[in-house]
């Protein structure tokens, strides 16, 4: 068992010991400071010239999201089609069908916001022709959507007082070119090396001892799982994800997944400070997220650990903790490290069943993506984090006695609402989903649909609840893990987390730009003894309890009736 | 006016108080506060439960849902109540302000020259009245003829008399003083209701009362916060149902009206009102409630030195004679150059060197006939021409070595020593001469007020900058901020110079206030942050600043700075509690909703509340009953300390956050106690 905690240990460490220069890195490269991979300057120059870009034109805050809603509005239309007729195109060596339509919305929809959400099976759902060209595809630019987003929020705090934040063609090539292509390389080698597949080949076949046939999927999948890590994405190449074991083969790789979906989140974090060179505010602000994860980790391993009292009760022993639904080459301590990694940063790939775990395992899951900022997704992480940010600087501001100010600039009523809109979106999202998928089950259960509402749930009762509560959580979060269980190849479930997912994507990119970019352009106030800093233990204590009081609030009741009743009744049985 | 009763609850204005709140219960009026709105929407779905549950089964019985009713009712009034108190206190104030100057008889001056008595209410805005001693002043003015004594006390509570004259800074006059001697002509300032005062009036009656910025993002922070329990409540509806779990509307509307914020919901309005009220105790008016607001905000404070670092003006306190002056000599020669100087330094030197020479050393023939030589910016010296022909002077002393060295004189060196001494001592050096012969120097030093340092030092904790306008040059200018402790000054300073001064930190983003009186610093109070005229100063002064004065006391902006910074800490921090509440309502309701079908939640009642329904009425009754609880503190406001804004942060976190978690644990418990024993 210490093997167990060590390998986890050992992986946070290696995580920081990497992530902490990423982020001096990145700053220097949004910031155009010289760096080493200067030499990529060239290509990004061919790049501009053929998209007819220049670079250095400085947009503002407005003309930022207009640029990063337009390109992700033709990537949605492009991956549309292409899913649906993917039948047609070639790369098709398995002869796999087109997407429903349905299928085809929900699918574009949660890769295009970095959702990857799947109600298919790679293996037969997708071809390799959409696998690379649409999959692969968005894993680059939605990761890139969220990074470059995330630096326009950087610029609005360089500066004392700004209205132009900088260019957001050269922030989104700048992610691809000098971030997430070649980091994709070394960790696609790796897998490689470690025997995840990378052949154009059809399926494989080979006959079992028993002298079953076995088909075995194969296909170039090495290079899009790297990125489906590293881009915080976390759509796999086959159904059941890091599982597989082609996918994650073996402790190491799974070590290298983990380790690199953690990256370029926590980097970005601290990028933020070497940018608007507040160091000490990012370290600040790592910490709060840090904390917060360990406070989501260790009871998720404890309870892993703990094993199923249930099983207790038949007298089977449980020496090395709860196995339904893990691999035994992870283990549950990996698992439970991976399986809150995987919800706390939005990356949603999971390298065992979410299902399975323990009822308390769930709701440590369910909060995490709830929460969604503890370092969250590619740079959408420190976005959710800023909301926060805000609601803590206008609360605490008015405690110290005086106007709020961010980082120098006044909070005032225009961007409170913003943030109080962006903060009243996820519970909506979360509870109004399953309030009518709850209502649906239980008074449509017949509706003529590929999944009748009926049948959904593979469990009934409590567990059932998580499993929908999870599904619209996870699509809120853009997390993309599921609970599974749940039926949700279905018209219902593609549309309503097909919208679920799309608002959950711009709107908190939209708001925090647009509060940004409104902090950004007013007059700088210096900092005297009344003003109330942002980067003192204090700060981030009231960080902290507004995070956790304002989730706790929103969704106590839905978590009672879903993973703590589940608890709760489990704990009753083994009295 | 300063023996204004200091009880929070005065019957007289409890009854009024209390009347109120059944006429704020109008729609109309709670629109204006969402929170307390959706209140009175359940508080009207519960009448109706109620009467269905009569004779209706399915909702519980018609007792409970009435109960509940009644304690959701009860919490519209206490939040109305809270508001109306604090309302019926600020105009209680400005009343026995107003009393003051009701119906007082007038002289008017007519066209033709005659003079007519009426009623103060009959004059209008441009009339002329005159006073005379033991007249009552009949409204607000300024003097366009003549020189009084006049008893402010009615409106300050200052005993001592004060002088107002035409012309200069000091011509205006307030309605409710009264004349003490000799004869003015005023001309009225403003007309009838819309003084200073009336428009106080009106903003604390909430005739004219606007939110402030820090208001409206606060309310829009808290409609949100409540926006998200009504999505809560809403979706647990079909969540119950999924769970087999019927919910009673009376248990739904409970757990919505415990979640939103109410608390500070309730007090939101009185917090505000109740700022304008401090600000009224302590003698200034505020023209709105955001003045008082960015009082708190401040950055920078300018404040003259004569009159609020130092005791009005420089006095003399040394004579130095030149070597080979009998001293007596000497100190004798000073007194006669200032018999007939009326400055205050001149006085200050005549009542030094009475003091220190013998009674008759200056024979009343020497007195006599002497002839004063004014001050001018040329000569920059005064002094007398003896009857003898004799001629002392008195003055800087560059210019006094100027007049020497022309008449052919050497300055004698340890004079010279002496006037350097002094000066960087920040005194001012006088020379005084006799027949352009330096007899030697006196020292003038300013006083600096008692205490004045720690008040700077108070505000430096808080995070002001406070910055001194003196006219004195640089060197005396930079001891006396030194000793009094400022943190800037503005030495030679013309009116501009403020103006500029003003306008270059507010270019960096600071907020800056100031104190002025006189019609040159009109211009500079409308361009501060918090601009508070003195009440005696001239009309354009108090109308270009967004506070008067009553008091006329330049310290008075340290208390309006902690006024406006409590205002803001008692809205944060009740804010902080109310939601920090939830987290107990939602142990004792949510277990209570849920335990019939699913046992095992039992262990959410960490509480260990009787029954759910005590529970649940438990919590709206510990909901309702915060609100009056904590009237007295929104009224008075929670104490500020300048103690640094992370250490406040953390001292108001662990009051109103931790005891804001652990209060309504307690609280629900005892409350249950009590509701299990009937239920």
């Amino acid at each position: 068992m210490n093997t167990e905690l060590l390998g986890i240990i050992a992986s946070f460490a290696i995580t920081l010991v990497i992530a902490v220069p990423l982020g001096k890195y990145l700053a220097n490269v949004f910031a155009g400071e010289k760096t080493w991979t200067d030499f990529l300057k060239p290509f990004e120059s061919i790049i501009y010239k053929l998209s007819g870009i220049n670079p250095k034109e400085q947009m503002t805050w407005k003309q930022h999201l207009k640029a990063m809603l337009t390109i992700n509005s033709v990537w949605l239309v492009y991956g549309f089609f292409v899913l649906m007729y993917q039948d047609k195109l070639p790369l098709n060596p398995d002869g796999n069908a087109g997407m429903s339509p349905d299928l085809s919305f929900n699918t574009i929809i949660s890769f295009v916001v970095n959702c990857n959400l799947q109600h298919y099976s790679g293996e037969s759902g997708l071809t390799y022709f959409t696998q690379q060209f649409v999959i692969m595809f968005l894993h680059f630019t939605s990761a890139a959507t969220g990074i470059a987003a995330a630096v326009v929020f950087f610029k609005a705090f360089r500066d004392k007082t700004t209205t132009t934040l900088g260019n957001f063609w050269e922030f989104f090539v700048k992610s691809i070119t000098r971030l997430l292509l070649p980091l994709s390389l070394i960790v696609g080698l790796i897998l490689a090396f470690n025997g995840t597949p990378t052949s154009y080949e059809g399926k494989d076949q080979f006959i079992s001892l028993q002298g079953d046939t076995v088909n075995v999927s194969r296909g170039p999948a090495a290079g899009m799982i790297a990125v489906k890590h590293l881009g915080t994405n976390g759509g796999g190449w086959f159904g059941v994800n890091s599982a597989h074991p082609l996918e994650n083969p073996s402790y190491l790789t799974n070590m290298v997944e983990v380790i690199s979906q953690m990256i370029i989140p926590i980097a970005m974090v601290l990028a933020f400070g070497y940018f608007i060179r507040k160091r000490k505010f990012a370290w600040t602000i790592f910490g709060v997220m840090t904390i917060g994860m360990f406070m989501l980790l260790i009871p998720t391993i404890m309870s892993e650990l703990g094993g199923n009292p249930a099983i207790e009760k038949l007298g089977i022993s449980q020496t090395i903790g709860a196995m339904e639904g893990k691999e035994v080459r992870f283990g549950p301590a990996a698992s439970a490290y991976w399986s809150t990694v995987t919800t706390i940063i939005s990356t949603g790939s999971v390298n065992s069943m979410h299902d399975s775990g323990m009822p308390l395992s769930g709701l440590w899951q369910l909060l995490g993506m709830m929460i969604n900022s503890f370092y969250g997704g590619c740079g959408v992480g420190i976005l959710n984090y800023f909301i926060y940010l805000i609601i803590a600087v206008f609360i605490s501001g008015l405690m110290v006695g005086r106007t709020p100010e961010f980082l120098g600039h006044k909070v005032e009523a225009r961007e409170v609402k913003i943030a109080a809109i962006i903060t009243l979106l996820s519970p909506l999202l979360i509870l109004a989903g399953t309030a009518i998928a709850s209502f649906v089950f239980g008074s449509y259960g017949d509706a003529d649909w590929a999944v009748k509402p009926a049948n959904w749930l593979n469990n009934p009762s409590f567990h059932g609840f998580s499993e929908m509560l999870y599904e619209m959580t996870s699509s809120n979060a853009n997390n993309g893990s599921g609970f599974e269980g749940l039926g949700d190849n279905n018209i219902f479930w593609n549309i309503s987390t097909g919208i679920v997912l799309f608002l959950g994507r711009f709107l908190p990119i939209i708001g925090p730009i647009a509060i940004a970019g409104l902090l950004g352009a007013k007059k700088y106030i210096p900092a005297s003894a009344g003003t109330l800093k942002t980067d003192t233990k204090t700060f981030a204590l009231m960080t902290f309890a507004v995070i956790l009081v304002l989730n706790a609030l929103s969704y106590f009741p839905a978590l009672a009736l879903g993973p703590l009743a589940e608890y709760f009744t489990m704990i009753g049985l083994r009295e | 006016m300063k023996s204004q009763s200091n009880k929070l609850f005065e019957p007289a204005l409890v009854q009024t108080a209390l009347k109120q709140s059944f006429v704020k219960l109008d729609p109309r009026v709670m629109i204006k506060n969402p929170v307390m709105f959706t209140v009175e929407i359940g508080t009207l779905v519960m009448a109706y439960v109620t009467f269905y549950s009569i004779s209706n089964t399915g909702q519980g019985s018609a007792l409970y849902n009435f109960f509940i009713f009644l304690v959701l009712f009860l919490t519209l009034l206490f939040a109305n109540f809270a508001e109306a108190i604090a309302e019926a206190r600020g105009k209680a104030q400005a009343d026995s302000l107003r009393k003051t100057r009701e119906e007082t008889p007038a002289k008017l001056i007519l066209a033709d020259g005659t003079i007519k008595q009426v009623s103060s209410s009959q004059i209008k805005k441009g009339d002329i009245f005159i006073c005379e001693t033991g007249d009552t002043i009949p409204t607000d003015g300024e003097i366009v003829e003549g020189i009084a004594t006049i008893d402010e006390s009615a409106i300050t509570g200052e005993s001592a008399p004060v002088i107002r004259e035409a012309g200069g800074d000091k011509s205006s006059v307030t309605g409710g003083t009264k004349v003490l001697s000799d004869e003015i002509k005023v001309m009225v300032s403003t007309s009838l209701g819309e003084s200073f005062l009336d428009k106080m009036i009106a903003l604390v009656e909430g005739a004219s009362r606007q939110k402030t910025p820090n208001e409206i993002a606060l309310t829009i922070l808290l409609a949100s916060f409540t926006l998200v329990f009504i999505i809560v409540c809403i979706t647990l509806k079909p969540f119950a149902d999924y769970a087999n779990t019927p919910i009673t509307i009376a248990a739904l509307i409970s757990l919505f009206v415990c979640l939103i914020p109410t608390t500070i919901g309730g007090l939101l309005s009185a917090i505000g009102i109740a700022g304008m009220d401090r600000a009224l105790r302590a003698n200034v008016i505020t023209k709105s409630g955001k003045a008082v607001e960015t009082a708190g905000d401040i950055d920078v404070l300018l404040l003259d030195k004569t009159g609020t670092i130092t005791i009005g003006n420089r006095k003399a306190t040394q004579f130095y004679p030149s070597k080979g002056i009998p001293r007596e000599v000497f100190i004798k020669l000073c007194l006669l150059s200032s018999i007939p100087d009326d400055t205050p330094e001149g006085k200050s030197i005549v009542e030094l060197a009475n003091q220190l020479l013998p009674i008759g050393a200056v024979s009343s023939s020497e007195k006599e006939g002497m002839d004063f030589i004014k001050f001018t910016a040329e000569t920059r010296s005064s002094g007398v021409k003896l009857s003898n022909g004799n001629q002392i002077l008195k003055g800087a002393s560059d210019a006094m070595r100027n007049i020497t060295q022309k008449a052919g004189f050497n300055f004698p060196e340890d004079t010279a020593e002496e006037v350097k001494k002094i000066s960087s001592n920040g005194g001012t050096p006088l020379v005084v001469t006799e027949n352009a012969v330096v007899m030697g120097v006196i020292e003038l030093q300013d006083i600096i007020k008692p205490g004045i340092s720690e008040r700077f030092e108070r505000l430096r904790k808080m995070g002001v900058k406070t910055v001194m306008v003196t006219g004195d040059n640089p060197l005396t200018a930079k001891f006396i901020a030194e000793k009094a402790g400022v943190d800037d000054f503005i030495a030679e300073a013309k009116p501009e110079d403020k103006m500029n001064y003003i306008k270059a930190e507010q270019q960096q983003g600071k907020l800056v206030a100031m104190m002025g009186d006189g019609t040159n610093d009109a211009p500079a109070l409308a361009q501060a942050d918090v601009g508070v005229a003195m009440n005696s100063g001239t009309q354009a002064a108090k109308e270009a600043g967004n506070m008067v004065d009553l008091d006329n006391d330049p310290t008075k902006l340290i208390e309006i700075v902690e006024i406006g910074k409590q205002l803001l800490i008692t809205r944060g921090t009740l804010t902080t509690f109310s939601i920090a509440n939830d987290v107990a309502k939602y142990f004792a309701i949510v277990p209570a909703l849920f335990i019939a079908s699913i046992p095992a939640l039992q262990s959410l009642n960490i509480m260990g509340l009787n029954s759910p329904e005590s529970a649940i009425l438990s919590a709206v009754i510990f909901n309702a009953i915060i609100i009056p609880i904590l009237i007295p503190l929104a009224l008075k406001g929670v104490a500020y300390k300048p103690i640094g804004a992370t250490a406040l942060l953390r001292q108001n976190l662990l009051i109103y956050g931790i005891g804001g978690v652990v209060a309504p644990f307690i609280g629900i418990k005892l409350i249950d106690l009590v509701v299990g024993l009937f239920i």
